[in-house]
């Protein structure tokens, strides 16, 4: 996984509760053998006003035109605003696939289910909570005519506003690590590669045969 | 010294660390590999720029996919040809031994895993799918993966886990004859329900379990999962080393006399004490025929399909009612009064040699029945269906009217071509009775590979041990 670092992005006003999995990306793409490429299948429902079926050439497919993410004013954006318990439903991690496949690397709501907010970790996507009241303000600045920038800074766990608001944020100190390490899972298990080897240095002695070919 | 059991001792000989909280980094003996659920994993290793740990302690084949018609035309559905090529083109650039489509030796992975001596007493065994219990069978501690975890043991040959707790299933004496390892297993599922493992490993003892061979005692690991146990195992004895002996990849020479040394210890110590423990008597178990969408929901031969009205509470009651409902059976019919449409023998719990013989005995100069309009064979592996043919076992159900097919998945899951049609009722030696698992709509009853044939020759399920 890349490290986190600072960087300040657009953000993009999604102004749904109860985001659900199969909303982010719907299980007709899940027949996938890619955990990249589900990018233009974000939302996939809510943005096109066809049906989308996988191996579709999404440019050509007509654009609902006013869901936010086809805004103009938004393109690029890394930052998603939404609303409580965003992630909810299945376990897949495809989720959070698409969501940085198209380009966020931070989602902020008032609260996320849990098992989409653990994969967001383990895909190296920062999900931030934040009171309802700040989350109101945010959507109010983002949804106004000058679009919204945000600097998150990890390091310190701040967001500044382009209206030079800063804004605290909790994130868990061990997850935190992780992020700015760039640590997933598997990182931070290669982080005891030396136990592993000495492990294996002992089994080859005991238990040859558990090596190689024979 | 504390007394061990089975499950203590294949912990801590892999145990890498652990942490205060006893997450433990667990090494990882043998990963097998098929095509679902690998492509997500080996295309994270390439993301990150990540290196296979030990290309050697992997071992692939494509087998849900794969059609068990003519192959020279290839797969037709592209979705699964994709998947399949995508399994090649993985091994290959990753250095890892794959048997591939058109290989002899290709099959479903948990038939070829021990069929190529890949599965030794003693090894932690994990694949992305979650029969991988079946290799308990050889004293090793085998279970399911997801992919993120599948990436994990191609990255580190590491697993992040916490010990679970163990439990002891005796299966007290012997059978009566022609109750085979799927009845065993049916009857302790029937037992302890689909929940009763969940959080326990279970080591499986006794006589019905010691007396059967290693093909039976697959059969009954393969379906701990079934009973919400992640991994299900026995204790190592002659059988399991005769089973090993000469197998391409098991050890030769001074090594194998090391090993067989080592292997020995693989048992609970006689004073183990186990978190649970349940008993049954192996002569109480019958020919066993599951009803409902859950392998628990199951009945010896003889019996009715239950009445919810006799359920134990109001959940189950309407569990049952479902299921009934799904499965268009009325309560109180007997079962041996249910007719199905289709026979499916196969799947990684009854495809191999020992099963397509079991079956064969019984189809023996015998015709399937005019209301099955299909009943196929199909074995697990390459090399069990070059045997079945070297035995002519083949040319037995051809005659009986049985198609005999190229080894895969098949019709457990219904991914490739062979599936029921909604509403039709399948008798199957798999392993799951879900809805749909056969194909939406499809209705399911699992039974042994025996009392499979004699369902499919009479028209009806039957009491195998009633047909002369
Ligand atoms: S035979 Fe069935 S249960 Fe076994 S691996 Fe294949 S699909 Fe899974």
């Amino acid at each position: 996984m890349e490290k986190f670092e600072k960087f300040t992005g657009v953000v993009c006003p999604l102004d749904r509760a109860n985001v659900d999995t199969d909303a982010i990306i719907p299980k007709q793409f899940l027949k996938s053998i890619k955990r990249t490429g589900f990018g233009p299948n974000l939302f996939d429902e809510w943005r096109y006003l066809d049906h989308g079926e996988p191996g579709m050439d999404n440019s050509q497919r007509p654009l609902t035109p006013d869901f936010v993410l086809n805004d103009p004013r938004y393109q690029g954006a890394s930052i998603l605003l939404a609303r409580e318990n965003f992630g909810c439903g299945s376990s897949r991690e495809h989720a959070p696939w698409a969501l940085l496949d198209h380009g966020f690397k931070v989602i902020i709501t008032p609260g996320f289910a849990d098992i989409f907010f653990n994969n967001c970790f383990k895909n190296g996507i920062l999900p931030i909570v934040l009171d309802a009241e700040t989350v109101d303000e945010l959507f109010r600045e983002a949804g106004g005519e000058q679009v919204q920038r945000i600097t998150v800074d990890v390091e310190n766990q701040r967001l500044i506003t382009d209206y030079g608001r800063e804004i605290a944020f909790e994130v868990d100190p061990f997850r935190k690590h992780c992020l700015l390490e760039g640590l997933d899972d598997i990182g931070l298990t290669l982080q005891h590669l030396n136990d592993i080897r000495t492990y294996e240095q002992r089994r080859m002695q005991e238990a040859p045969w558990l090596f190689g070919i024979h | 010294m504390t007394a061990k059991t089975l499950y203590d001792k294949l912990w801590e000989a892999h145990l890498v660390r652990e942490e205060p909280d006893g997450t433990c980094l667990l090494y990882i003996d043998r990963h097998l590999v098929h095509e679902v659920t690998s492509p997500q994993a080996f295309e994270g290793l390439r993301l990150a720029g990540r290196k296979l740990w030990r290309p050697d302690a992997n071992m692939a084949t494509p087998d849900h996919n794969v059609p068990t018609t003519d192959r020279s035309a290839g797969i037709a559905d592209p979705v699964s040809r994709i998947q399949v090529e995508t399994l090649d083109h993985n091994c290959e650039e990753f250095g890892i031994t794959e048997f591939r489509m058109d290989d002899p030796r290709q099959g479903i992975v948990h038939v070829v895993g021990p069929e190529q001596g890949a599965i030794l007493p003693g090894m932690t065994v994990v694949c992305g799918d979650s029969h991988t219990s079946t290799h308990g069978a050889f004293g090793a501690l085998a279970h399911g993966v997801g992919t993120s975890e599948v990436e994990h043991v191609l990255a580190t040959q590491c697993l992040i886990q916490k010990k679970s707790k163990a439990m002891q299933v005796v299966i007290d004496g012997p059978v009566g004859p022609g109750v085979t390892a799927k009845d065993i297993v049916l009857a302790i599922i029937g037992e302890i329900g689909t929940a009763g493992g969940t959080g326990y490993a279970i080591e499986f003892i006794g006589q019905s379990i010691m007396d059967l061979s290693m093909e039976g005692r697959m059969t009954v690991c393969n379906m701990a999962i079934e009973a919400g146990a992640r991994a299900g195992f026995v204790a190592v004895d002659e059988k399991t080393i005769e089973y090993v002996k000469g197998r391409p990849y098991a050890p030769k020479g001074k090594l194998w006399d090391q090993a067989v040394a080592a292997w020995c210890e693989l048992r609970s110590d006689e004073c183990a004490v186990f978190d649970k423990v349940v008993t049954i008597r192996g002569a109480d178990i019958q020919p066993q025929v599951t009803w409902g969408v859950s392998p628990e929901m199951v009945v010896p031969v003889g019996a009715r399909v239950p009445d919810p009205a006799d359920a134990p509470d109001v959940v189950k009651a309407e569990g049952m009612r479902r299921a009934l409902e799904y499965m268009g059976l009325k309560a109180g019919t007997p079962i041996t009064e249910i007719y199905p449409d289709r026979v499916f023998i196969g799947s990684c719990t009854n495809s191999r040699i020992e099963d397509l013989r079991a079956a064969a005995a019984v189809a023996k100069g015998r015709k399937v029945a005019d209301n099955i309009k299909q009943a196929l064979v199909v074995p697990g592996s390459g090399l069990v269906k070059h045997q079945a043919e070297e035995e002519g076992l083949d040319r037995i159900f051809i005659e009986a009217g049985f198609e005999w097919r190229e080894p895969g998945c098949s019709m457990c899951l219904a991914m490739n071509a062979d599936r029921l049609a909604p509403g039709e009722r399948c008798v199957s030696t798999s392993n799951r009775n879900f809805e749909g698992r056969q194909g939406p709509g499809g209705r399911t009853h699992l039974v042994s590979p025996a009392m499979a044939v004699a369902a499919a020759v009479t028209g009806h399920f039957v009491d195998v041990r009633e047909l002369d």
